[in-house]
């Protein structure tokens, strides 16, 4: 059986968050085990004697990460704020410090999941898996990366850019590949078997993360068939779902669907109220960044509640912004997103994700996920030079 | 002082005293509440008999009880286990705990025992005894209305009365202190109920920071569709988890012969809710909510209950398993002894348990009359007896829960070091293992697992010491409870600070065991799970454990839990964790 450390280190790489040769990882069971020498290791192995984990990953992340994590981690003293909801839920905010030794590591490593130390990397654990420490490095890239984008237009907007903060944004602007051509052919639907569902959903989910309209384990997908909804697992990877697709009757007559993804609730409202069948949740970076840009916000009643408590109706060009927080609950996400995609079949989430919705196959909603992250990157772009 | 009173209940039954003692502050840092002050004050007299007037019965809440943290009503009830002769412990919820801290207590220590039956009356600082002698035999139905006007509650039933070592103490009607007998202890000491009612409130440290970790924790729960989602225990009950069971083809069935039940479809929550229609209930300080209770007053099962009631004893009949449930409320006993033994009857004598049988059975055992006084002893010293130990499911004599262990390897390696027996709470790996929290590990594998039950069974010592209800760490973590933690008692504290209390308490319970002479031979699982495949199907192949992977990962444990290869606490590791130890 390959080991957990490996098959992270790989998906590290193939996603672009880390160079190969960078990543360090260990696992720990009766003795710890690593996936490279490393001169790293000496600094990293005496964190495992102080704390009850059993797994580790430090690694400098890869560009454009690493100039925008370094930037955030200089601009602080020793956390970095998060302003998405999603990453803000299970990582609340990034410590920093500013020395790469064991015992300023292990001090933070004691309160959160994660440390970023500028100019060497991050540093994440985990008490049950490998996977964590994963899950965790990405979540702290994803979330940097809004951020940092996010307050840049903020800032741009206000007038409020120093020479230096330009000179950062031209070097991180540098990094960023241009939006790809997507030429993705699924299967045709509406799908006649089970059999067939589970297909779809399994190829659909790939080019969501290969397209990098997700990280790690974010993101959910699902289709309606006859009176069962069958949607991805919580926790699974969109590229690898062919083990982990849940079926939930229409009628809860099962709680199979126990395991299935928090935002059943949404996918569920949305296909009992609707004739859509398939569904499509991505955290594409810019339509994020972009539902969290409001001209108003400084001097709103409700600043810092943006994600719960937006009066507003926005929009980015014709596709609405609605708030909300994941799962259940008055001001969760499956009261306000069903409404805004029943009726323009597509809604970004403020600091969160988009939800798209096709009739027949995974094609239109796809496609809408992309059109959406494409014309928010455009946006920001446009917004950048206006002002 | 902060989140705690200060003051611990002292009675003495024999001479019906009381006293107030405060304990240094050093000891509630060292062992935070509930289950781990409980340890701390059981440990010297651990070796007594279960039943020896010495032997304490301990009652403990923990720093958040009774404050806005979320899910802090609950409780730990401890003593000596008379069915396994461990240390026995239950984590409570109902109202008794937040009670019990607004009458200014941490905790109640019984011991001695009253020369007639009593009942204690407890009122903020005030404790009156009353003869209960007129209450004697009375099933809790007959007055618990009379108690409910007292306050929150502890009672035992005619099963305590009878001797039945599964006998628990009920609270508020339906909140049980199971597994163990420790209503079997409770009623050994003369007792019949204890009620309790308090008026003040506890202080804590800074509120503002507490309402900030009590929303970090209540977003994760929302997030986590285990808890809230529509599909979640909040909705269903813990009974959501029986289709999941089910389909992942680890359902107990017919005493573990097989891992998967035909009829589960008739019998899974949604069954339940089309015919009883429940509403949510639950602990106070809780918002998950999971007590599902019919809409004509029918508390309905847990999913252990569910399941030992009916794909244990191969019964269909869900009118059946609310009945069976009720009269083990009603007479206190746990059901999940009680469904096994009953599985482990019926596979003995090759019945197949009717309806009426499985009812009039649990009666019998309740009342100790005929055969059901041999079971009510617990389904191993009913097997031994009958000469074929091995078709006892248990491990240290307590009977195995709902979750086979051919379906997940960290659940079979956790049943087997449990401090208390086939327990599936301490290291509770059905989060990782099927319900994929934090993160999904492959669940028939022994690789990693050791260290991930040893971290878990650490982190849930902890949970029961604050204390909280282990439902919400399929959410939230320790990471936002060392918040709440901090906040409510001013003491600066990580989650891995936590977590290294928890390590001495769990350490501290090893330690007990083996004062009573518990070893390797103890941890260890019931033959059949060697040999015997379960039920494959759905292209999930449930072949028996293989033994070799098991001991290699039970040596593991040790190592890793700082345990020799017996077992056996060492004395480095004891005082690394700022323990006594006399061997």
């Amino acid at each position: 059986m390959e080991r957990l450390i490996y098959r992270y280190e790989k998906k590290m790489i193939e996603q672009k968050l880390v160079l190969p040769g960078d990543p360090v990882l260990a696992e720990l069971d009766t003795e710890i085990v690593w996936n490279r020498q490393h001169p790293s290791i000496p600094v990293l192995e005496p964190i495992f004697s102080k704390l009850n984990i059993n797994s580790l990953l430090f690694s400098p992340p890869a560009e454009p990460y690493r100039s925008i994590i370094d930037h955030l981690a200089e601009c602080t003293s020793d956390v970095i704020t998060l302003k998405d909801n999603e990453t803000r839920t299970f990582l609340h905010d990034i410590p920093v410090i500013h020395t790469f030794s064991p015992g300023p590591i292990i001090n933070r490593l004691k309160q959160r999941k994660c440390v970023v130390i500028p100019g060497h990397g991050i540093v994440t654990c985990g008490t049950v898996s490998p996977e964590q420490t994963y899950v965790n490095f990405s979540s702290v890239l994803f979330s940097c990366f809004v951020k940092y984008f996010a307050d840049y237009l903020t800032d741009a907007i206000l007038g409020n850019l120093s020479r230096e903060q330009r000179d950062t944004f031209d070097r991180v602007n540098s990094y960023l590949k241009p939006f790809p051509e997507v030429d993705v052919h699924l299967k045709k639907g509406p799908f006649s078997s089970e059999d067939a569902v589970y297909g779809a959903i399994s190829e659909a989910g790939k080019p969501i993360v290969n397209y990098g309209f997700v990280d790690s384990v974010m993101g959910n997908i699902s289709y309606r068939y006859q009176n069962t909804l069958y949607i991805s697992q919580t926790g699974s990877f969109l590229d690898e779902l062919e083990s982990c697709i849940d079926p939930c009757p229409i009628d809860n007559s099962s709680c199979t669907g126990i395991t299935a993804s928090s935002e059943l609730p949404t996918h569920l409202e949305i296909v009992r109220n609707s004739a859509y069948s398939a569904i499509v949740h991505g955290h594409p970076k810019f339509a994020v960044i972009m539902s969290m840009i409001c001209e108003k916000e400084q001097n709103c009643a409700f600043n810092g509640m943006c994600h719960v408590k937006c009066p507003e109706s926005r929009y980015v060009r014709n596709i609405p912004i609605v708030t909300g927080e994941s799962g259940t609950g008055p001001r969760a996400i499956c009261n306000t997103v069903p409404p805004a995609v029943i009726d323009h079949q597509a809604a970004i989430v403020y600091g969160h994700g988009v939800f798209t919705a096709g009739e027949d196959d995974f094609n239109d909603p796809f496609y809408r996920l992309c059109s959406i992250e494409k014309m928010c990157r455009e946006e920001y772009f446009s917004g950048i030079s206006h002002s | 002082m902060f989140g705690w009173t200060g003051k611990v209940l002292r009675i003495d039954l024999s001479s019906r005293r009381y006293y107030a003692e405060s304990p240094d502050s050093e000891i509630y840092q060292k062992y935070i509440g509930g289950k781990g002050l409980a340890g701390f004050y059981l440990k010297d007299f651990v070796a007594r008999e279960w039943d020896h007037p010495e032997m304490p019965l301990i009652f403990f809440t923990g720093p958040l009880v009774a404050t806005p943290a979320p899910t802090s009503g609950r409780m730990t009830v401890m003593s000596r286990s008379p069915l396994t002769g461990t240390i026995g412990d239950a984590s409570v919820g109902g109202r008794f705990g937040s009670e019990l801290k607004k009458a200014g207590w941490d905790g109640i220590i019984l011991t001695g025992k009253s020369d007639a039956l009593t009942g204690i009356q407890i009122t903020d600082d005030r404790v009156a005894f009353s003869d209960a002698i007129d209450l004697k035999g009375y099933p809790l139905s007959r007055f618990n209305k009379q108690l409910k006007k007292k306050g929150a509650f502890a009672a035992v039933g005619p099963a305590a009365e009878s001797r039945v070592k599964f006998a628990n103490i009920m609270f508020d009607g339906h909140y049980a202190a199971g597994r163990n007998g420790l209503g079997l202890v409770f009623s050994a000491k003369n007792l019949k109920y204890i009620t309790i009612m308090g008026t003040g409130t506890p202080a804590i440290f800074n509120r503002d920071a507490l309402k900030k970790s009590r929303e970090d924790i209540l977003r994760l729960a929302a997030a986590s569709p285990v808890l809230m989602g529509e599909l979640g225990i909040t909705h269903f009950g813990t009974a959501a988890i029986y289709d999941l069971t089910g389909s992942r083809r680890m359902m107990p069935t017919e005493n573990f012969k097989h891992t998967y039940f035909e009829a589960a479809k008739r019998c899974n929550a949604h069954a339940y809710h089309l015919r009883y229609h429940p509403k949510k209930s639950g602990c106070t300080g809780c918002h998950i909510l999971c007590k599902k209770i019919g809409r004509n007053g029918d508390v309905l099962p847990e999913f252990e209950t569910m399941n030992h009631f009916s794909a244990l004893l191969n019964n269909d009949d869900i009118s059946t398993v609310v009945e069976a449930n009720q009269i083990c409320n009603d007479m206190g006993m746990d059901t999940i002894s009680a469904g096994a033994t009953l599985a482990c009857y019926a596979e003995l004598t090759g019945k197949n348990l009717s309806t009426k049988h499985i009812v009039s059975l649990l009666m019998d055992m309740a009342l100790a009359r005929g055969i059901g006084k041999a079971l009510g002893q617990g389904s191993f010293e009913y097997a031994t007896a009958y000469g074929t130990p091995e078709a006892s499911m248990t491990v240290k004599k307590l009977e195995l829960p709902a979750y086979d262990p051919r379906g997940a390897y960290g659940m079979a390696l956790g049943y087997a070091v449990s401090t208390r027996g086939g327990c599936h709470l301490r290291a509770y790996p059905i989060g990782n293992e099927v319900l994929r929290k934090p993160v999904p590990t492959d669940r028939f594998t022994f690789s990693g697992k050791a260290r991930i039950v040893k971290i878990a069974e650490d982190v849930n010592a902890v949970v029961d010491s604050l204390t909280a209800c282990k439902f919400i760490f399929f959410g939230a973590t320790l990471e936002e409870y060392s918040k709440a933690y901090a906040a409510v008692t001013g003491i600066e504290s990580s989650g891995q600070d936590l977590l290294k209390i928890g390590e001495r308490i769990y350490y501290n319970e090893r330690i007990m065991n083996s004062r009573n002479g518990f070893t390797k031979e103890d941890d260890d699982l019931p033959k059949r799970f060697f040999d015997e495949s379960g039920s494959s199907g759905n292209q999930i192949n449930i072949p028996p454990i293989i033994r070799k992977d098991f001991l290699q990962a039970r040596e593991n444990y040790y190592t890793i839990r700082g345990l020799d290869q017996n077992g056996a606490p060492t004395p480095q590791k004891t005082e690394e964790l700022g323990l006594s130890w006399n061997g």
